[in-house]
């Protein structure tokens, strides 16, 4: 394993299928009376979040304190950095205070990679701008595998995911991860929400475009609905919500095009009605809870191998 | 998963061949039995990676003798370590506690070779996490001395004394085709 964790770039294969392998074991100690392991007893997380987070934060707090580590969690919202200290300072001065790791958000892309090398301590992207989410998409490859049967089973899949493409960094970190893990990813979203490029960038990585959801969803393996993400669209991507539900939203009519017990995954907060029904989000196939379980296990996993070894 | 065992020997002499491996796990079983008649609330949890085969193996002998089955399993001590810092991480192993948990039982750890107690020591952390024994004993195939922890086996297959220059590499049919024991002299290690 590298010394960062900045993008699904910086771990190989076989190394994913360890993370995997130790986030089994850690999936098991939330079912234990006592869910504490020592491993980072003694170490201190910082989770610097530069934007808003509940279930991403709330995941990397109880991982790394079901570690026996030390986790702080500190918002850009009532910070200093609110009252224009730079990003270079802001890190500097937190990790000043003698912490062993940072796991990070900020809506800048590229912000953690930048960070990672200002510091001497493991960095943790927990999600940067547009650019990466890696630990998401650990979790979702980590809970596909589990639904599909264990290593090797991602193997020639097709997976579509659905959504907002250009403005989503859990379709980059999937895209690479998924094919690290031998699936083919089918990307599905309007015109209008596909990034710039695409083409040549698909041709690059392996992975096959459609605009139409219909014609993808028969044949599909497992599908993955991505948020529509309001706050990152100042108009003009689709004309109304009504719109973007009738082409591309997990209505409960498309649900039946779906082979049966096709997992159905949304890396959440979800929008019910928008880009999933209630019927697609509560089906018996949805792993939707799953993933948020797995979401601790691998962060768990994350935080053990960047942080409980021999300094690298 | 004692320190020995990471990578197991192949050359050096070899101290106990696949006879002695089996008259050694005969007389664990038995002197368990005595210990704990009948077998019940009896649990039998082998350490990652060779305590875990040999457990079965005392399982099933306990079986054949008493005609009824014997709570076993496995358990992983990997991140209760002490030395996790000086090592880099590795993935966990899978840890099996028999269904009917570990409170109240007469739990038996079961280990290849005992040699600094450090591995014994990480099992008592984990074991606390799972529940309460009522009484925690250990059995080892081999106790090759060297301890640096006050921990002692309560049955022991074989005491077999070493250098601390010497290694101690154990195989499993299981795990590496053949049971053995070997003693091989390492270069370059004060006695």
């Amino acid at each position: 394993m590298t010394r960062h964790l900045l993008s699904i770039d910086d771990v190989s294969a076989e190394e994913i299928q360890r993370l995997f392998a130790t986030a089994a074991e850690m999936h098991d100690v939330q079912k234990r009376e006592v869910k504490k392991l020592p491993a980072l007893r003694g170490r201190t997380v910082i989770n610097l979040f530069f934007e808003d987070s509940t279930r991403t934060r709330s995941s990397f707090e109880i991982a790394g304190k079901w570690l026996s580590a030390d986790v702080i969690n500190l918002s850009a919202k009532g910070s200093s950095a609110s009252k224009g200290e730079s990003l270079r300072d802001t890190v500097l001065t937190v990790t000043a205070m003698g912490v062993d790791g940072l796991v990070m958000r900020h809506s800048a892309s590229g912000a953690a990679h930048q960070v990672a090398g200002w510091l001497d301590i493991p960095v943790v992207n927990a999600g940067d701008g547009m650019h990466e989410h890696p630990t998401q998409a650990l979790l979702d490859g980590y809970t596909l595998q589990r639904q599909l049967g264990g290593p090797g089973s991602l193997e020639g899949k097709r997976i579509a995911i659905v959504g907002d493409l250009t403005h989503s960094r859990v379709f980059r970190s999937n895209v690479k991860s998924l094919s690290k893990l031998g699936a083919s990813v089918v990307a599905v979203a309007p015109p209008t929400l596909m990034p710039s490029g695409i083409a040549e960038w698909a041709k690059a990585d392996g992975f096959a475009t459609s605009y139409t959801l219909d014609d993808v969803l028969p044949e599909v393996d497992a599908v993955m609905m991505l948020r529509v993400q309001r706050e990152r669209m100042s108009g003009g991507y689709f004309p109304t919500s009504r719109e973007y539900t009738v082409g591309y939203g997990l209505t409960r009519q498309r649900l039946g095009m779906l082979r049966d017990g096709v997992p159905i995954l949304h890396p959440g907060p979800m929008n019910r009605g928008l880009e999933i029904s209630p019927e697609a989000a509560d089906a018996a196939s949805s792993r939707i809870l799953d993933q948020v379980s797995a979401g601790v296990a691998i962060r768990m996993s994350v935080l053990y191998h960047l942080l409980a070894g021999e300094e690298g | 998963m004692s320190d020995d065992a990471l990578e197991p020997a192949t050359d050096g002499r070899v101290v106990l061949d696949a006879r002695d491996i089996s008259r050694a796990l005969t007389r664990i079983s038995h002197e368990i039995l005595e210990r704990n008649r009948d077998a019940v609330d009896l649990v039998l949890l082998g350490l990652h990676t060779r305590g875990v085969p040999l457990a079965q193996r005392i399982a099933a002998r306990i079986e054949a003798a008493e005609g009824h089955p014997v709570a076993h399993g496995a358990l992983d001590v990997t991140m209760y370590r002490d030395d996790l810092r000086t090592h880099p991480t590795r993935a966990p192993h899978h840890t099996q506690i028999p269904p009917g948990g570990i409170d109240g039982k007469t739990v038996v750890l079961v280990d290849d070779v005992l040699f600094s107690g450090r591995t014994v020591r990480a099992a008592l952390d984990a074991l606390a996490d799972y529940g309460r024994p009522a009484v925690v004993r250990l059995a080892v195939l081999v106790d090759r001395g060297h301890r640096q922890l006050p921990i002692r086996a309560d049955h022991v297959g074989k005491n077999l004394p070493t250098a601390r220059s010497e290694r101690v590499g154990l195989r499993l049919e299981e795990t590496d085709g053949i049971d053995e024991v070997r003693i091989v002299e390492l270069e370059g290690v004060p006695a």
